[in-house]
């Protein structure tokens, strides 16, 4: 069995109010290095919230997370920016790429963040993942300039610019058309098959689900089944 | 190459470009106002004391004291509790008594020039018309050392005194109501009823209404032999090579020979302390400006801060940290200040000369004269550095709120 990038143990995320409302109750699961996981279910169910917590963006009520073993529950919000930025990379239902960067300087972000690279590697790494997501094109033209289906992986290229071992994907294809639904899920399967990526996707879309080496099934925050 | 934040908060401000523009306007106008209005500020206090040190002597000593002399009986027991009642001094020629020993005194320190003068009204007569004036008895040869009368004399000069102990020098406007001119003879009377004819050796023009009208100089014996006070001067006046330690060297002068000295310091200090009023008023309206710009800062930025809301929750899911996101806001407010204050520096420069070329008649002067401005780096520093501080306060508060935004909140309500 191949190391864990990602484990949860437990995990529970309330919101505090008049009425405590609970988006994810008692949650465990691991998901391994070149594992293709679906997590489905209705709406309103805690799949963006899951989602959200494993990707160390929100952090649980209670419940621990390991992020490629090390323990990130008392890290402080820096070191969890730290991590994101190095280990995960989160591609969203509406492409959500800053409207006045081009769709080469949108990669590059991360990048620059991290500053592992030299500027012109980094300009050269972004056009090599843009190719390879077929934008070859594309590079200098600003998101609006670009279709819902470019827009989206020109989004999977960002979240793949600093190579994260983790990569949550909530609802990609939910606002794309068929073709480009094809073509998004193609794209994210072969980052777990032929690079090795963990790769977490949060949809609706029963035949992407059942691509997928494992479904889990959630409803009311609660892990259902894991198969 | 710029860097990342810059590169971000750049993108950010030119994406709202009209907004941008109106609160670097703002900037500009408050950088360029304050660097006008701080120079004509600077400029005219600068000439004024310029005027006030360069004309007035740095020290005068006078013939009173400023408290009453100490009773013998005082002197002998400084500690006892003595009361004398009904002290009436002695009466006395006024002026100051023994003046050239302590001219000599004086004169022992060489960054210091020291003359008598006897001063006392007068009535100049001539052609039937009879003007009240101020005659100042001068030693000839030490004038120029202590007053700079001779560099505002447009006819005759003030050695001439030295030759001709009969002469007078007095102002154009004097010269023009008596109808005089260079050479001619006036007559001058004393209250003491003594009548001394003089030539007149010189004409100076001041540019000061007043003092071109009632001032006059002569030579010292014969303005003491005019008065009747033989042998007696009533100011001594000096200056200084460092007119600014004239507040301690006129301490120092009092405590030694008795007479009240004041320095030219003391002499204006109610115009000193109107100037320092006069400057805090301005500039607190000045500054008003350039605050009200930042407001214009903060709006913009505010406005971008509540509209990119998605793009900081997606910088953060990056990775981005929440000081990250406090600088890219905090770079818009410094590099709209930079920008402003960029600007704002050459139009401030700009309006000075413009400024510079305006000529006034002040009240009292006779002459239109340029206004006064002084240029000097620190003002221009000055105006820069408060429009970035004003600039970077504007955006300190958006900032805040960029970087506390909660990425989850956000993104929840996006999908």
């Amino acid at each position: 069995m191949t190391m864990a990038v990602i484990e949860a143990e437990g995990l529970t995320r309330r919101l505090a109010g008049e009425v405590t409302v609970t988006l994810v109750e008692d949650a465990t699961l691991a998901v391994h290095q070149g594992e293709f996981v679906a997590i489905t279910g209705a709406s309103g169910s805690g799949k963006s919230s899951l989602l959200y917590l494993l990707g160390l963006l929100d952090r649980p009520t209670s419940g621990r997370i390991w992020l490629r073993g090390d323990e990130t529950s008392t890290l402080e919000e820096d070191t969890l920016a730290g991590l994101r930025l190095a280990e995960v990379g989160f591609v969203f239902q509406f492409h959500f790429l800053l409207p006045e960067f081009s769709a080469q300087e949108n990669v590059m972000l991360p990048m620059q963040r991290l500053g592992r690279l030299q500027q012109s590697e980094i300009g050269a790494r972004a056009t090599e993942l843009l190719d390879r997501l077929g934008l070859a094109g594309e590079t200098g033209k600003l998101p609006r300039q670009l279709s819902g289906g470019q827009s989206q992986r020109v989004a999977i290229a960002r979240a793949l610019a600093n190579d994260p071992m983790l990569i949550l994907a909530d609802e990609p294809t939910g606002n794309l058309d068929t073709v480009a639904s094809a073509n998004v899920q193609r794209i994210l399967m072969d980052l777990a098959r032929d690079y090795g990526r963990a790769v977490i996707v949060v949809t609706h879309d029963r035949d992407f689900a059942a691509a997928a080496d494992r479904v889990i099934v959630m409803s009311d925050g609660k892990i259902l089944s894991s198969a | 190459m710029i860097g990342l934040m810059p590169g971000i908060a750049l993108k950010h401000l030119l994406a709202r470009r009209r907004q941008s523009l109106v609160s670097l306007s703002g900037i500009v106008l408050g950088v360029a106002f304050f660097l006008a209005v701080s120079s004509l500020m600077q400029g005219s206090e600068s000439d004024f004391i310029r005027r006030l040190v360069d004309n007035s002597p740095h020290i005068t000593i006078q013939d009173e004291f400023r408290n009453p002399r100490l009773q013998p009986v005082e002197q002998l027991y400084p500690w006892g509790a003595i009361e004398i009642r009904r002290v009436k001094p002695l009466t006395e020629t006024r002026g100051i008594r023994g003046y050239p020993q302590i001219l000599e005194g004086l004169r022992t320190e060489p960054t210091l020039r020291a003359s008598p003068v006897l001063a006392g009204q007068a009535l100049v007569s001539f052609a039937g018309k009879d003007i009240a004036v101020s005659l100042n008895g001068m030693i000839p040869a030490e004038v120029n050392d202590v007053s700079t009368i001779q560099n505002y004399m447009i006819a005759g000069n003030v050695d001439a005194l030295t030759v001709n102990p009969d002469g007078i020098i007095l102002g154009d406007a004097l010269a023009r109501k008596l109808s005089l001119a260079l050479g001619e003879n006036v007559t001058v009377t004393a209250p003491t009823g003594e009548v001394h004819t003089f030539k007149i050796l010189g004409i100076f023009h001041t540019g000061r209404a007043d003092y071109d009208n009632t001032q006059t100089f002569a030579d010292l014996k014969r303005v003491q032999a005019l008065l009747k006070r033989l042998n007696r001067a009533n100011t001594i006046i000096m200056k200084l090579d460092d007119p600014h330690r004239a507040h301690a060297v006129a301490d120092g002068i009092e405590h030694r020979f008795g007479y009240k000295s004041v320095s030219w310091q003391e002499a204006n200090e109610d115009l000193m302390s109107t100037l320092t009023t006069r400057n805090i008023i301005m500039y607190t309206v000045v500054s008003a400006v350039l605050i009200v710009a930042a407001f214009g800062i903060y709006n913009v930025i505010s406005t971008v801060v509540l509209e990119k809301q998605r793009d900081i929750a997606i910088l953060k899911s990056m990775g981005f940290r929440a000081r990250d996101i406090r600088r890219i806001f905090l770079i818009q407010g410094l590099l709209l200040g930079f920008a402003g204050s960029a600007l704002g520096l050459p139009f401030g420069a700009g309006l000075m000369l413009g400024l510079m070329q305006i000529r006034l008649k002040f009240p009292g002067s006779s002459d239109p004269v340029p206004l006064p401005m002084d240029w000097n780096w620190p003002q221009f520093a000055i105006a820069a550095a408060f429009a970035m501080g004003a600039a970077l306060c504007a955006g300190l508060l958006p900032a805040r709120k960029a970087a506390g935004v909660q990425p989850v909140d956000i993104l929840r309500g996006a999908q």
